[in-house]
């Protein structure tokens, strides 16, 4: 399925902390990243992309359009997601994530704002984030090929001329070159990825010194 | 649902893509135009045809096992938007640390190479061709002057690295706190905890029969080991990858123990594969590397000096210096947080068609690499299958023995996994060790980096290879190492300086690895 990239603007993360951030020793658990699409139309969310940098769990909240004239409600749309199974081990600490439009708990239609809230309950590390925020939106379906009159609507066939007696049955024949072709074509459409195995250029290995770059 | 399937498709084009390279698909195909020829294949049906013959005649079979094959050595595709870095290593500081540890070997390499005014390859005059080729099966009677080469690092060069390893994001700090690891490896990969491997390494629990315990002389054969040499029998006749090896996990028979590996590691004979190692045998003739010498300076040091192995000497430099010429094993590094060294032709420095790696297979050999050949030279004894073995077992497990990585099979990982298992199961005698300056870590440390070898007898060594291949892990070198510790415990209460500890564990070649395994695991009241 085909998707294309929506620009939005991804505010700078605010965390959530009870009391004063510069003067309490603790670090804040909860961070919350806004996405605002400037400029977009109300889209259907395809899929959102991202790297994860120690975030534990992931909870996604969306403001979506709505039919009256008052501004829509923020519904939580994914609720705890979790990215690191063990939150004090480095495991899905850095991995790269896919979310779709079929996990979400509820329908991503006119999506107007998406806020993130990131989790991370565990004191070992120093920060924690979100990288490389992609939002999709679904692409155009394939546009409708104009087929000639005469291949949509075929004639009614006439009534085929007697056949000599030798002759093969037809049908047998075409199922057959019809096989014939898939196998030619899949043939066609290999290649192979194999090395040719030789280290050397042109027969010569005279080397300097190893390279640091 | 959906996701799971699109995940599925992309693994089959993945395994299909590899496959497509390789000599079992154009036997394939050379049999499908063959048996074309055959009666029972029709036109009209033509592909359930050929794929009912492929399914008698066997060749279903090793298409089955070659699957397998790539299911365990190459890891899932990944995420699209990851790089191929992401790839060989997730974590961004892991990589930068390979990358910086790669610069020192290569600082080192160079010097080695001005000091001593060598070149790093220079192909071969025709006079000391033909010489070499006549002394191909006796290259252990050669004795070039190696007392100006050094290795490139050793094992304990390699642990400094890896104790300054530090994450940035891990909050550290100067003092001493709840977040300071207490031993080494000061870095928090995710390892199991013994309950865990209880589960992961079930076979080996009390109730099942192992070789190396079930086959002592007290034991009568009819208990076990006969009716397991039998299975094994089957196994070898149905040429079946995967139940090879889940057998193995058990251990395998000594007679049946060559066939076995070579069946779990899809190995299989072909003309062309000795040609490739003739082939190999000829780049080794016409070019003379840097490297070669370090491979002679490394086998005269561990392996001829060693009482199992030294026989083998010429074996180990047929293998290592072929090795050292195979362009193949590049392939490794797509899965490896580690990257070849590159070089440029002589004059060309900068131009990207003379680019060249060195050496060609992109492995610098380090002290003691050839032991991780030694032991296989009692398994197979022709020059071009045991290259083929110890080629696979390379690409498969020891690369991760020196290279920085988060994988749980890495290095670092299995520190981490020793490490953990002593402190939680061992405490005492942990914090002894530590209050004495005998941190535990820097004793089993090279007895892991070359999977135990050179430190077991060879009988119990290709015993715990028997694990590693069945498990596809290497995790059992650090539950060994934790294992060897707690069979010494008493005497290691009673030293008290790091000399004093290391003599007690030199000599590790009157044990037994799996009653101490399973004692650690199965029986240890915790």
């Amino acid at each position: 399925m085909s998707r294309v990239l929506v620009p939005c603007h991804v505010k700078s993360t605010v965390a959530l902390q009870v009391g004063d951030v510069r003067t309490s020793q603790g670090r804040p658990g909860v961070l919350v990243i806004d996405v605002t699409f400037p400029g977009v139309a109300p889209f259907e969310l395809q899929e959102i992309t991202f790297k994860n940098y120690y975030t534990a769990f992931l909870s996604i909240r969306v403001r979506q359009q709505s039919s009256m004239l008052t501004p829509g409600k923020w519904v939580t749309c994914l609720r705890d997601y979790c990215l690191m199974p063990d939150p004090h081990s480095e495991e899905g600490a850095q991995e790269y994530i896919s979310l779709f439009k079929h996990q979400m708990l509820c329908d991503m239609a006119r999506v107007l704002e998406l806020r993130l809230i990131l989790r991370q309950p565990s004191p070992l590390w120093v920060s924690f984030t979100l990288e490389e925020l992609q939002i999709y939106q679904q692409g155009p379906k394939s546009p409708a090929v104009n087929f000639p009159k005469w291949l949509s609507h075929p004639v009614p066939s006439e009534q085929p001329a007697p056949l000599h007696e030798g002759l093969p049955d037809p049908s047998r024949v075409s199922s057959e070159v019809q096989q014939m072709w898939a196998l030619t074509e899949m043939i066609r459409a290999s290649h192979t990825s194999t090395r040719i195995g030789r280290f050397d250029v042109d027969g010569c290995y005279d080397l300097n010194l190893l390279s640091y770059t | 649902m959906l996701q799971e399937e699109s995940d599925l498709s992309l693994i089959i084009a993945q395994i299909v893509q590899k496959l497509k390279g390789s000599n079992l698909y154009t036997q394939l195909e050379r049999q499908a135009w063959a048996c074309l020829q055959r009666p029972e294949i029709r036109l009209e049906s033509l592909k359930e045809d050929i794929k009912e013959f492929f399914k008698i005649s066997g060749w279903e079979k090793k298409l089955q096992n070659a699957v397998y094959s790539e299911l365990n050595v190459y890891p899932l595709p990944s995420h699209p938007a990851a790089s191929p870095e992401h790839l060989k290593e997730p974590l961004v500081y892991m990589r930068k640390a390979q990358g910086s540890w790669e610069k020192r070997i290569l600082k080192s390499l160079n010097s080695m190479c001005t000091e001593l005014s060598i070149p790093l390859a220079r192909k071969r005059p025709l006079g000391e061709q033909k010489e070499l080729l006549s002394k191909w099966n006796e290259m252990g009677t050669d004795e070039p002057d190696l007392s100006h080469f050094r290795p490139v690092y050793a094992p304990k060069d390699f642990l400094e690295v890896l104790i300054n390893l530090r994450n940035p994001n891990y909050e550290n700090g100067d003092s001493i706190s709840f977040r300071t690891h207490l031993g080494l490896i000061q870095v928090p990969l995710k390892v199991k905890n013994i309950p865990e491997l209880k589960e992961c390494f079930v076979e080996l629990g009390l109730s099942t029969g192992q070789l190396g315990i079930d086959d002592a002389t007290q034991v009568p054969p009819e208990l076990f080991e006969n009716e397991h040499v039998r299975i094994g029998q089957k196994v070898l006749a149905q040429q079946d990858s995967a139940a090879a090896q889940q057998y193995v996990r058990q251990g395998s028979p000594t007679a049946l123990r060559a066939e076995l590996w070579a069946l779990i590691l899809n190995i299989s004979s072909q003309p062309e594969d000795i040609l490739y190692y003739e082939q190999l045998k000829t780049n080794v003739i016409q070019h003379d590397l840097l490297v070669d010498s370090l491979i002679y300076k490394d086998v005269k040091l561990t392996a001829s000096n060693d009482d199992y192995y030294f026989v083998f000497e010429d074996y180990l430099y047929q293998v290592l210096l072929c090795f050292s010429r195979d362009t193949s094993v590049l392939g490794h590094f797509a899965y490896n947080s580690a990257s070849p060294p590159k070089s440029y032709i002589r004059g060309k420095l900068g131009l990207e068609e003379y680019a060249v790696f060195y050496p060609p297979n992109g492995v610098i050999p380090f002290h003691g690499f050839s032991m991780y050949v030694a032991p296989l030279c009692f398994l197979y004894h022709e020059p071009y299958k045991l290259y083929q073995i110890f080629r696979e077992m390379y690409v498969r497990f020891f690369f991760r023995l020196h290279s920085i990585s988060s994988h749980p099979s890495g290095i670092v990982s299995l520190c981490l996994l020793f490490e953990t298992l002593l402190q939680t199961y061992l405490p005492q005698l942990f914090y002894h060790l530590r209050e004495i300056g005998a941190q535990p870590l820097r004793i089993s440390f090279k007895w892991m980096v070359r999977a135990f070898s050179g430190y077991l007898a060879t009988d119990q060594l290709l015993l715990l290879w028997d694990r590693i291949l069945g498990y596809n892990s290497l995790e059992i070198l650090a539950v060994l190492a934790a294992a060897v510790f707690a069979f010494r415990a008493v005497n290691l209460m009673e030293v008290t300086s790091l000399a004093a500890a290391e003599a007690v564990l030199a000599d590790l070649s009157t044990l037994k690895v799996m009653p101490l395994l399973q004692i650690f695991l199965f029986a240890t009241v915790t």
